[in-house]
């Protein structure tokens, strides 16, 4: 092992990073947009709407994402769903993340009091308003925690795309480590990338939450 | 479907076994690691805190298929040759040992310390406070999650199927590409997997109701 990357192979990761950050990205930001109606349908008032919000989320989270991936890509074609590889990841990553937002939202708008409900009701707040203005704020700074934690599983299940052939991270550590006799140094390298980037979303995590709190003591002040 | 089943049905309950048997194998083997993890956690020495800090946040603050690859590739770089299996468990047993580290820090922290002090002024040795006193509530705090990990453990041992172990995703990647039927075989690995996943829910939900009614333990 005499160095540890040539220049090329630099490139080559910063690719392969850039992508993994944007697939990433747009998985999560798919999941929590799908997440949110299907949190509000867990707690929906209609039998029918719970247990079908229900049923996905215990499917979602009883799959492994590889074979939710290998269905879509391998068996896509067979029903005449011919999709690129990079969609598939990013739709599969979003559709599986939701089911665990929607069960993070849907813990966070329960642990709102029903008291604060109740006398918003009463001060004719109507029900939408009540929703978005005292349920969701409440709820969003519960969500914080669990939702950083989330979205680094996510980030880190992004590595699985790499199996039905996405260029990210760990793929492209793969082709490297092919080339190369160093065989361990690009699977390292790229762990070594995930896992700052994960410190990363850590970190911000903690500082949303900090954030968040502070505006509620100064709101209850 | 049914000729379908008839044909690979048997393939695949293989792969069954090769699922469990590793992700199993991966839970136990990992839970001395685990407790090691969380003893050095709750030290008062500095060194083996932080050093169990490190270990749990490489482990999961990386993604699984990577540490599978290092893992496979670097162990015949130390000169250990071993089969794919094994080598995919104790991969995953690296893994879940920092998970479950968290487990059982949580669990032994929840036992409130008055109770050991209490135990030790009325004369009970240290090793049998914490056998009869502090274990047996721990552990009821620990059994639940400890399902949850065996099932994240039987997700994440899908992703062994790319060091050509044998198990669920393999064989349905197998049977996929020797039928041409990719929705048929896929479609079965995945009802395995909710199948296995709907098992270990049940006896979650049974372990909290017996736990929580006080059963002993």
């Amino acid at each position: 092992m005499t160095g540890w990357l040539s220049a090329t192979e630099l490139v080559l990761f910063a690719q392969a990073f850039a992508t993994t950050l944007a697939i990433s990205v747009a998985g999560i930001l798919l999941a929590v947009l799908l997440a949110m109606p299907l949190a509000v349908a867990l707690r929906s008032r209609s039998a029918l709407l719970r247990r079908s919000a229900r049923f996905y989320t215990e499917f979602m989270r009883g799959a492994p994402l590889v074979i939710l991936l290998f269905l879509l890509y391998y068996g896509g074609p067979s029903v005449g769903l011919l999709l690129p590889a990079t969609t598939i990841g990013v739709v599969g990553l979003g559709f599986y993340g939701a089911a665990y937002f929607a069960e993070i939202f849907r813990a966070g708008l329960s642990a709102v009091p029903r008291g604060e409900v109740e006398a918003a009701r009463l001060l004719r707040l109507s029900r939408a308003q009540c929703f978005l203005r005292i349920e969701v704020p409440q709820a969003a700074r519960l969500c914080i925690a669990p939702a950083t934690g989330q979205v680094i599983a996510l980030v880190k299940e992004s590595a699985v795309l790499s199996i039905i052939t996405i260029s990210e991270l760990t793929k492209v550590a793969g082709e490297i480590s092919n080339m190369s006799f160093a065989v361990v140094t690009p699977y390292l390298t790229a762990a070594l990338l995930y896992w700052a980037l994960v410190e990363l979303v850590a970190r911000l995590g903690l500082r949303a939450e900090r954030i968040l709190s502070a505006t509620e003591s100064r709101t209850h002040a | 479907m049914i000729a379908f089943l008839q044909d690979h049905g048997s393939d695949l309950l293989d792969g069954l076994v090769t699922t469990l048997l590793v992700s199993g194998g991966a839970l136990l083997l990992g839970a001395p690691l685990g407790l090691a993890i969380a003893a050095c956690t709750l030290s008062p020495r500095r060194l083996p805190a932080v050093a169990a800090g490190l270990y749990r946040s490489f482990w999961r603050g990386t993604p699984i298929l990577v540490q599978l690859l290092v893992v496979f590739y670097l162990l015949p770089m130390v000169g250990l040759t071993i089969p794919p299996a094994l080598a995919a468990t104790l991969a995953l047993a690296l893994n879940t040992a920092a998970f479950q580290s968290e487990i059982y820090r949580a669990g032994l922290l929840a036992v409130p310390r008055g109770q050991i002090e209490a135990a030790r002024l009325l004369g009970i040795g240290r090793g049998a406070a914490f056998l009869r006193i502090e274990a047996p509530q721990a552990v009821r705090l620990m059994l639940p999650a400890l399902v949850g990990e065996m099932l994240a453990l039987v997700k994440n041992s899908s992703l062994v199927s790319v060091i050509a172990v044998t198990e669920i995703t393999r064989r349905a990647q197998q049977i996929a590409s020797s039928t041409f039927r990719p929705l048929e075989a896929y479609g079965a690995a995945l009802v395995l997997y909710l199948a296995i996943a709907a098992v270990l829910a049940g006896i979650g939900l049974w372990l909290e109701r017996r736990l929580a009614s006080g059963g002993r333990a």
